[in-house]
């Protein structure tokens, strides 16, 4: 019942800020600096050409009215109609979301495996060689651009051995293990970003954790060392590690935008890429909105999750 | 006036050089950074060839004494390319962290000094505008302006903003508390004047930090668009456009990408290193100072 | 060199430190922090280790069950022999087998020698589970009837709340139980009651008693209370400056203490003072640190019956007499002056 009531709360609390992130999509064009009409009308328009854009975007109503019509539209779930495609911007989106949704998750579970025995041998091995070693090439991964790892990645792997490919990807429902192969590569690329990222942080909550008076009561209880660490210490060092991968969720959504281009990936960040190119700000917005929406859909399973990890949480 | 107690003074500059000088990493880092803005300023003179010469008949050569780091799909050599894309990629990452900076810290300043429902309102749309991923807000700012480097580091910068405005604000909270604001109102010390002389100071050095680590992902970011044909138009080059041109044709020619790649990784690192080393001597300022 | 004491028990030693010296790094070095330490405790025991907070005797004990390495420790020298068992350069994995099972421990903070990301119920069953390979459900019946035997109200429904659900006093009685879940045959007690209420410090005590005496388990329990020793202990083992300074059963102890150390403790005692109507008085000066050992004996420099010639020259050895051991160069001078201090004392009443 407890647990009931409490996830009831963490999603009543997510609403605002889900409103206010619709509020802000709708805002972005008013607030962009420059002259949307123009841009779509594209360069060396006559004025009557961005007039015609500025209908087209709806830009010649009244405020109020823009907003009302825009709101009506997403509660319905409807975010418009692409300016070049005349399809409505949710079916193209979400034709790619599971393309870039795969990238993530995958990314997520590589960035995970690697970073969680990594930061936990660090801690254990607190201070020794191994433990300034990993210290640096994680440095180091967190500094390199994702881009530049997938790369190289591609060159050597993909190119070079002719390990993996190099790009396109196949649907899970068709070929599951294609699907995987596909998927290896790019999701290397951006878990190896995030295990950079995450493997401090493990590092860092274990070393805390590992010095409670708990593991010690364990240690006397007679249990083995594994237990003691998987059980006893991650399971209390999770939160802060939880909390940072959700916010990283953000990074590897931003990431695929590049991810998708270097491995000839049709998902939602090529979408937007090439909607600068055509000018099609509705598909922009799109995409805009719904990854937010991800974004917030994610960190409040990260919230709920903390009723898990912490049972104190849970009476609060 | 008040007599203003010594916490609020910028910790004694002497003090933190010379912490930061026994960093050596830190130190390192600077130096190459230094380097770097050395290329870029004197590119002219550095450069073996012209970046923008292109012949026919040198296309995609690796490496050799004329092309020390082998030549384009066009015939240019890499290395002068990468020399000159160093005063773009510098420039814009600049540009980028004066516009996140322009816009969060008066924000920050404000939300953290006055509080209330000003402050409460601003958080809320801090906290919506960070749920968008970063280089998806940035394609999008960009896709609503054009593709154009300048539209680049405004929507880079616009994109940072937020965070910049978190730190910010943070600084002002803390110093907010202090016994000495309170003390400086009640003088008849107006809140513009306070603000000036006894918060900035204190926001100063998590801002000089979260500027230089800025400048790194600027350049990330930067990268990033250009790589996309989204930043940088031909015929100007950063690293990032370089990377990105060169990437196609990868297979048969690798060492371009490699170098641009290396370029901007090594650029970054020694900006978040840096930004680290400024940040653990000032902190150890502060605590020797309690 | 030294001996073990003898203990009060009968049947023979259950637990025999030897010689023991524990190190822990430091700036300048290694840092002695247990310097040949013998305690013996027999079975059907209680023997009380008391000193001041820096004399070694948490660590004298962490170390013979291997749990210093972890922090940076190291056992130097010296035997732990648990029933014949050698117990140093155990490894890891054996002793992991004798922890928690025939060797029971209880640590000082409740708040936080519980995981809090658990519940009561699963954190005992598990020691069930680790050393007696039962089922889940099998292991969970053990852990309720051993939080009742601790007489923990509703232990069947109180299995499944965590540890921040319970008070300070009730945590413990949880560690008691996760202690004795698998029938130790030794209980080691590190100042279990020192972070709690004087009550609540009683019910424990009490519990323990119980314990004791149902099961024949030998305690091993270490506190910087007298007024506890006095409470529950049969021998005693007095520790000053990583050295044990006497040890003695527990009535002689209290009627005639052989060693400065243990009289200044015995009238710092608020009950003593009490009787005698002043305020009680504490032993001047501060607890000697591992790193500046005094010459010669490590008390000399707070001992109101200090002789520099003689109490500053050497280390003083341990020494059998025939109440137990004494550590002090003038034991036989002071012997008549400590006792008669004694006599004038009412010695605490002992249930």
């Amino acid at each position: 019942m407890n647990t009931l009531l409490y996830l009831a709360r963490r999603l009543l609390s997510a609403v605002p800020i889900l409103m206010l992130v619709g509020l802000i999509t709708f805002l972005l064009i008013h607030l962009t600096p420059g002259d949307p009409a123009a841009v779509v009308a594209g360069d060396n328009a006559t004025a009557e050409a961005i007039e015609a854009a500025r209908h087209r975007l709806g830009l010649d109503k009244p405020f109020l009215m823009q907003f009302w019509d825009w709101l009506s539209g997403v509660m319905v779930g409807d975010l418009g109609t692409s300016f070049t495609s005349g399809r409505p911007v949710v079916s193209l989106i979400f034709d790619r979301l599971p393309i870039t949704l795969s990238l993530t998750a995958g990314s997520t579970l590589i960035g995970l495996g690697i970073a969680v025995p990594l930061g936990v041998l660090a801690a254990i091995w607190r201070g020794s060689w191994s433990d300034r070693l990993i210290i640096i090439t994680t440095s180091m991964g967190i500094a390199a651009p994702e881009f530049f790892i997938g790369l190289l990645l591609v060159l050597v792997v993909a190119l070079n051995m002719g390990l993996l490919p190099a790009t396109g990807y196949v649907p899970f429902a068709e070929d599951p293990v294609e699907w995987a192969r596909r998927l290896i590569l790019p999701c290397f690329t951006l878990g190896i970003g995030l295990a950079a990222e995450l493997a401090r942080q493990v590092r860092g909550a274990m070393i805390d954790v590992l010095s409670r008076d708990y593991i010690q009561t364990a240690r006397a209880k007679g249990l083995s060392t594994l237990s003691i660490i998987v059980k006893h210490g991650l399971k209390n060092a999770a939160i802060p590690i939880v909390t940072v991968l959700g916010l990283q969720i953000r990074r590897l959504l931003g990431g695929a935008v590049i991810v998708e281009q270097i491995f000839a990936m049709n998902g939602v960040g090529s979408l937007a890429v090439r909607a600068v190119f055509l000018r099609d700000l509705p598909v922009l917005l799109g995409v805009a909105l719904i990854t937010a929406v991800v974004v917030l859909f994610v960190n409040l399973l990260v919230d709920m999750s903390y009723g898990y990890f912490d049972p104190k949480v849970r009476q609060s | 006036m008040p007599v203003t107690p010594a916490a609020v003074a910028l910790p004694p500059a002497s003090g933190f050089v010379r912490r930061f000088c026994r960093n050596r990493t830190a130190m390192i880092s600077l130096c190459i950074l230094v380097l770097i803005t050395l290329v870029a300023i004197f590119a002219p003179y550095l450069a073996p060839q012209d970046p923008a010469r292109s012949s026919l008949r040198a296309i995609m050569k690796p490496p050799s004494l004329k092309y020390l780091l082998g030549s384009d799909d066009l015939g240019r050599d890499v290395l002068s390319r990468l020399i000159f894309a160093s005063r773009l990629s510098l420039i814009a990452s600049v540009q980028a962290v004066v516009i996140a900076l322009g816009i969060g810290l008066p924000l920050g300043l404000i939300s953290g000094y006055v509080g209330g429902w000003v402050d409460a309102i601003i958080m809320r749309f801090n906290d919506a505008l960070m749920s968008f991923p970063a280089l998806i807000l940035a394609v999008v700012i960009v896709g609503m302006m054009g593709p154009s480097l300048t539209n680049a580091m405004t929507a880079i910068g616009l994109v940072y903003a937020p965070r910049v405005m978190r730190v910010v604000r943070g600084s002002t909270l803390s110093v907010r508390q202090e016994v000495y604001i309170t003390s400086a109102r009640a003088t008849g010390c107006g809140d513009a004047r306070i603000i000036l002389r006894h918060v900035l100071p204190n926001v100063m050095g998590p801002l000089v930090v979260q500027s230089t680590v800025l400048m790194g992902q600027a350049l990330l970011a930067e990268a990033g668009l250009s790589f996309l044909g989204l930043g940088v138009q031909p015929p100007e080059a950063s690293w990032g456009s370089i990377l990105g041109s060169a990437f196609p044709y990868m297979q048969r020619s690798p060492v371009p990408t490699i170098a641009a790649g290396l370029v901007i990784s090594v650029t970054v690192l020694c900006f978040n290193l840096v930004g680290d080393g400024i940040r653990d001597s000032v902190g150890r300022m502060r605590r020797a100072g309690d | 060199m030294d001996q073990g004491i003898a203990s009060a028990g009968s049947g023979g030693t259950l637990l025999e430190i030897r010689d023991l010296v524990v190190q822990y790094p430091s700036a300048n070095g290694w840092l002695t922090v247990v310097d040949h330490v013998s305690i013996s405790v027999g079975r059907n025991d209680i023997v009380c280790i008391v000193g001041e907070s820096g004399s070694g005797k948490s660590v004298t004990v962490q170390a013979a069950l291997g749990l210093v390495q972890p922090k940076g420790g190291r056992v130097r020298s010296g035997s732990v022999k648990f029933d014949g068992q050698e117990l140093v350069g155990m490894s890891n994995r054996q002793l992991n087998r004798i922890r928690g099972d025939a060797i029971g421990f209880i640590f000082q903070e409740p708040m936080s020698s519980l995981n809090p990301a658990y519940t009561v119920g699963d954190q005992i069953a598990e020691v069930v589970r680790r050393h007696r390979g039962v089922s889940r459900q099998e292991a969970w019946k053990r852990a309720v009837a051993v939080m009742d035997r601790v007489h923990i109200a509703s232990a069947a429904s109180r299995a499944n709340d965590y540890p921040h659900q319970f008070s300070g006093g009730m945590r413990q009685r949880v560690m008691i139980a996760m202690a004795i879940a698998c029938d130790p045959r030794l209980l080691i007690a590190d100042e279990p009651t020192t972070a709690l209420d004087v009550t609540i410090q009683a019910r424990i005590l009490e519990v323990l008693e119980e314990l004791q005496a149902e099961s024949g388990m030998s305690v091993l329990f270490i506190t910087h209370d007298l007024g506890v020793v006095a409470e529950i202990a049969r021998s005693v083992v007095v520790m000053y400056g990583a050295q044990v300074v006497e040890a003695a059963p527990v009535e002689e102890l209290f009627r005639n203490p052989r060693h400065p150390y243990t009289s200044g403790l015995l009238e710092a005692m608020p009950q003593v003072a009490l009787d005698r109507g002043h305020a009680p008085v504490a032993i001047p000066g501060v607890v000697a640190q591992a790193h500046s050992w005094p010459k010669g004996c490590r008390f000399h420099p707070r001992c109101g019956y200090c002789q520099p010639e003689v109490c500053a020259a050497a280390p003083v050895p341990l020494i059998p007499d025939d109440h137990g051991y004494v550590r002090c160069s003038r034991a036989a001078e002071l012997r008549s002056v400590l006792g008669k201090a004694a006599t004038e004392r009412t010695i605490p009443v002992m249930t």
